[in-house]
């Protein structure tokens, strides 16, 4: 139990998918102008993550890894170098399924989500997770940790940075740091505030 | 709209539609590498390749391609060229390969690759698509250069691993800025590299959101 909490306390505060891998960063900066908005998409990104993560742990450990075909009498093939592909395969795949599912069974979660599904294809956070899934050797238990983690740390990002942007509009920016380049500036000071947890010991 | 010339599709995306300063693409994994020359240097020229190549086999197909699967199709060519690279580079540069680590991975989802293919291949002949998806990727290396020669000479005092700067602990002059190695000094830089450029090429600056007020009253606030 002791060892899945600090993989989780790991995945969302000393390595924050956001602000300290920069991963996601386009959608990061593209949609926190808004607290709302930047915590429904958060929690998309929290659904989707928890899902595709173990989903494609599955499929590594029982399809692509080598020697992962014994079951089916092939002991010697190493479909690894396929990853990349069945990874982004199954990441689209689950968001549209789950877009379907969410629009039949609960369109109020649909409405609220609906925007940022299809954005999520597309959010390196979400490909990243299984990527490093696959490079730390995390079984069906940790994924799933890692995959709720790692989601929950891109959505605490977005939402605290978004706050910070909705303050910072009334401020008096010089003319060429306007809108982009502040951004960069406030994520640089946050992403300096979230590195004091790396001194954490777990 | 007139048909763009080959040498406006090449050199705008440098400077005056740069996509890292002005298009917001392609930042994820443009970070995370240039913490020195070399790896960025791989970087810069992984993606320009996938990027033009992907351009050129997507604007080839592109009046077979359905709408309504595009960005299944258009996903699929790009992740299968992000494969070749990822084989090469672990065949003939493992080490760096394993240094760079997720982040060859991750072209497949980096913004650059798929908007361009979406807003530029899908509607221009092959041979222009290829050069837009060069001029791009030459528009996301030189920030990803620009961030690496920084990082690497004023954080490490070296230059593809080169000692250029003696360093204080070596009995040189330089103290080294350690900061300039971790992550957030990334962000530092790209504002501020996007703050000169918008010095410099003022059409580019966004407008505020919000305006203070002009003080009306002759008398100081208090």
């Amino acid at each position: 139990m002791e060892h899945y909490l600090s993989l989780f306390v790991r995945a969302v505060f000393i390595e924050n998918m956001a602000l300290s891998f920069f991963l996601g960063m386009c959608t990061f900066i593209a949609i926190s102008k808004k607290v709302e908005t930047a915590i429904g998409l958060g929690i998309a990104v929290i659904v989707v993550q928890t899902i595709t993560v173990p989903a494609n742990n599955l499929i590594y450990t029982w399809l692509l890894r080598d020697g992962a075909l014994a079951w089916a009498g092939l002991p010697d093939v190493d479909l690894s170098f396929l990853g990349l592909l069945s990874y982004i395969g199954v990441i689209a795949a689950i968001v549209q399924i789950l877009e379907m599912l969410l629009d039949k069974y609960v369109p109020s979660l649909y409405n609220a989500l609906g925007v940022f599904l299809p954005l999520i294809t597309v959010n390196c956070a979400i490909m990243a997770g299984s990527l490093f899934m696959v490079e730390r050797d995390y079984n069906l238990a940790e994924s799933t940790v890692y995959g709720v983690g790692s989601g929950a740390s891109w959505a605490l990002a977005i939402a605290l940075l978004a706050g910070i942007r909705e303050k910072l509009k009334y401020s008096d920016v010089p003319a060429g740091l306007q809108g982009l380049g502040i951004t960069f500036i406030t994520i640089g000071l946050m992403s300096l505030g979230f590195m004091s947890f790396s001194g954490v010991q777990l | 709209m007139s048909k763009p010339s080959v040498k406006e599709v090449l050199l705008n995306p440098i400077f005056a539609n740069n996509p890292i300063g002005l298009q917001i693409l392609g930042i994820c994994s443009a970070l995370a590498v240039t913490s020195n020359l070399k790896t960025a240097l791989v970087m810069s020229i992984a993606l320009t390749l996938v990027t033009a190549f992907s351009n050129l086999f997507i604007s080839m197909i592109r009046s077979q391609i359905p709408g309504s699967i595009r960005m299944i199709v258009q996903m699929v060519i790009i992740a299968s060229l992000v494969i070749v690279v990822d084989q090469i580079l672990r065949a003939y540069a493992f080490s760096l390969a394993k240094q760079l680590s997720v982040f060859v991975g991750l072209i497949i989802t980096n913004c650059i690759v798929m908007g361009r293919a979406e807003a530029f291949a899908m509607q221009n002949p092959p041979g222009l698509s290829f050069m837009d998806g060069i001029g791009n990727g030459l528009g996301y290396s030189v920030v990803l250069l620009t961030l690496g020669v920084i990082r690497e000479l004023f954080g490490a005092g070296k230059l593809f691993g080169v000692e250029i700067i003696t360093l204080a602990k070596d009995g040189g002059w330089y103290v080294p800025n350690g900061l300039l190695l971790l992550p957030p000094s990334a962000f530092f830089l790209i504002g501020l590299l996007i703050w000169a450029l918008r010095t410099w090429r003022t059409e580019q600056v966004e407008e505020p959101a919000f305006r203070m007020a002009q003080q009306v009253i002759t008398k100081e606030a208090y």
